[in-house]
């Protein structure tokens, strides 16, 4: 392998592993601080992705698309959170199982009434729509660079909101003492149910910008959930950083796999995380 | 005798006369059931007494079935007696050796390691020549039961398969049942009463867990290999998460942590299978809206309905 092709497969690497990051610390987050494993995480990536379809035909821009589908997806959070997920909270892990296991259900059924179950395509905006050279036949393109550029943008942001704000704060004194937070007069179930609607919002805008790239599809909900999983149990349930240092090798390891060995593709994300399960259970970075 | 082990034997006595009431349609439905109500048992066996939610059994319901589809001739039936027990092995060393890797984890992780292990088995079937691919294997010849000579039963005979499948039902719950009374059951539901308390007195835990997790694969195998023979056809769909989320989802319906309640469970399921399936072929949108329903208000399952329901008409403690 060439340098470029090196350098294009390193690219993609990083950006499939900031793109994964993105849907992974709205899971890691959810549960790390309120306790509740979601499957129907990966919906909301589908959602995500169909809202993009949908509405960029609509209105004819993926920008203003993903800005309507923001706003969406958050609303979407917050009444989730209020109807089903609040009922989940002291409850056993099975239930929370069964119960975002119906969602998905749910959504995918929904899904398909009102869209359809055809692969669609979303073109590249025009800003975005060209090429690096790097070789006279070989080039990079630019929405790839654009979507990691987004993602780290994103990470910085998740960081400061976490660490730096009085938010942050709350959350994650609620993450620690949920009873205490709420005796302190603070109100935990605000907290709570923006959080949710933060880790829906980022899972749904992830799903937008990959369109254009991964195309939409209807099982793309659970094949990103299943990596979803393998990064938090690789990076360590509840730990930002952990998520973020799985995904790019999640990645990496998937980009290169595919390329050097493609008899056994799907196969290295496993592989990686049986050796971490041998290596270290808990996951690289574990919070809890 | 008990009140319980009356109704028990009548309804034992029902499912036995029952192919000789209905049409052929309806035996071979039950006999769908009574191999779904196996592979719930195979799973409570891990949920309900060892306390670990696995969210991808249906690795194993799918590898049983896999080792007859591969196993049987072109041209000619397999061996039941050789078929059967190949199945029950490979899908339990299946689970084993997956067993080595999960059971280290606890909780939530133990939960998602599982469910993607299951899909690494989904697309090692789908996606590879292993399996034949996303096709599946369609068997020409239903197994045969012939031994030195003679066969006793005729696995084409609905009838024939319906007490078949009857009598292993039975064999699995007697033998889960004497396994769940033995020290090794007692010291699993001591793991999922409290694992610090077992391993402080001494149990090696791991070890326990990882048996009762290639016993629950063992037999989820026996499940999916005897869901092969009814159908003659295998595909990948049978590992799909969906069918691993069906049999939890009969445990939560029958209440967990009882044999009974796992085989009223898959009877339960398919009934709500059934009927939403003849209402509209978006069914799996009512499918989830009800475990949705179930989970937030019913979350002990079908079982605990007649608690309540008691409860409320002569009082008594909330939580018993």
């Amino acid at each position: 392998m060439d340098v470029y092709s090196f350098l294009i497969q390193l690219l993609n690497g990083l950006q499939y592993g900031l793109l994964l990051f993105l849907v992974a610390s709205g899971l890691t987050l959810i549960f790390g601080i309120m306790g509740i494993i979601n499957l129907a995480h990966g919906s909301f990536y589908m959602i995500g992705a169909y809202m993009a379809f949908s509405l960029s035909s609509l209105t004819g821009s993926l920008f203003l698309a993903v800005v309507i589908g923001i706003v969406l997806s958050v609303i979407l959070g917050i009444v989730l959170e209020w109807a089903l997920f609040s009922h989940l909270y002291n409850r056993d892990h099975l239930e929370q199982v069964l119960l975002t296991y119906g969602l998905i259900l749910v959504f995918e059924e929904l899904r398909s009434l009102i869209v359809g179950n055809d692969v669609h395509g979303v073109t590249v905006p025009a800003l975005f729509n060209w090429s690096i050279p790097l070789t006279d036949t070989l080039s990079y393109p630019v929405y790839r660079l654009f979507m990691s550029a987004v993602c780290i943008a994103l990470a910085f942001l998740l960081w400061l909101l976490i660490a730096k704000t009085r938010l942050g704060m709350m959350i994650r004194a609620g993450a620690s003492n949920r009873e205490m937070v709420a005796s302190l007069g603070l109100n935990i179930n605000l907290v709570y149910r923006l959080v949710f609607a933060l880790g829906v919002a980022l899972a749904a805008f992830a799903g937008m910008i990959a369109a254009p790239v991964s195309s939409v599809y209807p099982g793309m909900g659970t094949s990103v959930l299943i990596i979803c999983f393998v990064v938090v149990v690789i990076g360590g349930i509840g730990s930002i950083w952990g998520a973020l240092v799985a995904s790019l090798l999640i990645g990496l390891a998937d980009t290169f796999g595919k390329v050097l060995i493609p008899e056994a593709a799907g196969v290295t994300v496993y592989l990686l995380m049986a050796i971490i399960l041998l290596w270290r259970p808990e996951g690289l970075f574990r919070r809890v | 005798m008990n009140r319980r082990k009356i109704a028990l034997l009548a309804v034992l006595a029902l499912l036995a006369l029952f192919p000789f009431a209905g049409a052929t349609f309806y035996t071979e439905l039950v006999t769908k059931v009574m191999i779904l109500a196996i592979f719930a048992l195979s799973l409570d066996l891990l949920v309900g007494y060892t306390g670990l939610v696995s969210f991808g059994h249906a690795a194993y319901y799918g590898i049983g079935a896999y080792v007859l589809g591969l196993m049987t001739p072109k041209y000619e039936a397999a061996s039941l007696w050789l078929t059967l027990p190949a199945a029950i092995a490979v899908a339990g060393l299946a689970a084993l050796a997956v067993g080595i890797f999960v059971v280290r984890v606890k909780g939530i992780y133990f939960i998602m390691v599982t469910l993607a292990f299951a899909q690494m088995f989904y697309f090692l079937f789908h996606d590879t020549e292993i399996g034949r691919g996303s096709d599946g294997i369609s068997m020409n010849f239903k197994p045969t039961a012939e031994i030195g000579g003679v066969t006793p039963f005729d696995l084409g005979n609905a009838t024939h398969v319906y007490f078949f499948v009857f009598v292993i039902l039975i064999l699995v719950f007697l033998f889960l049942h004497i396994l769940l009374r033995s020290p090794f059951g007692r010291a699993l539901q001591g793991i999922r009463s409290n694992e610090h308390r077992m391993r402080s007195l001494g149990f090696p835990v791991y070890r326990y867990k990882l048996a009762s997790f290639a016993i629950a694969g063992a037999l989820a195998g026996l499940a999916g290999y005897l869901s092969a023979m009814q159908f003659g056809f295998v595909n990948p769909e049978l590992l799909s998460w969906h069918q691993s989320g069906n049999v939890l989802l009969m445990l939560i319906l029958g209440g967990q942590g009882s044999l009974i309640g796992a085989v009223t469970g898959a009877f339960a399921f398919v009934a709500l299978q059934e009927v939403y399936q003849s209402v509209t072929t978006h069914w799996q949108l009512l499918l989830g809206a009800t475990i949705i329903a179930l989970v937030i208000f019913l979350p002990g399952g079908l079982a605990s309905v007649a608690g309540r329901f008691k409860r409320k008409l002569i009082g008594g403690p909330e939580n018993e």
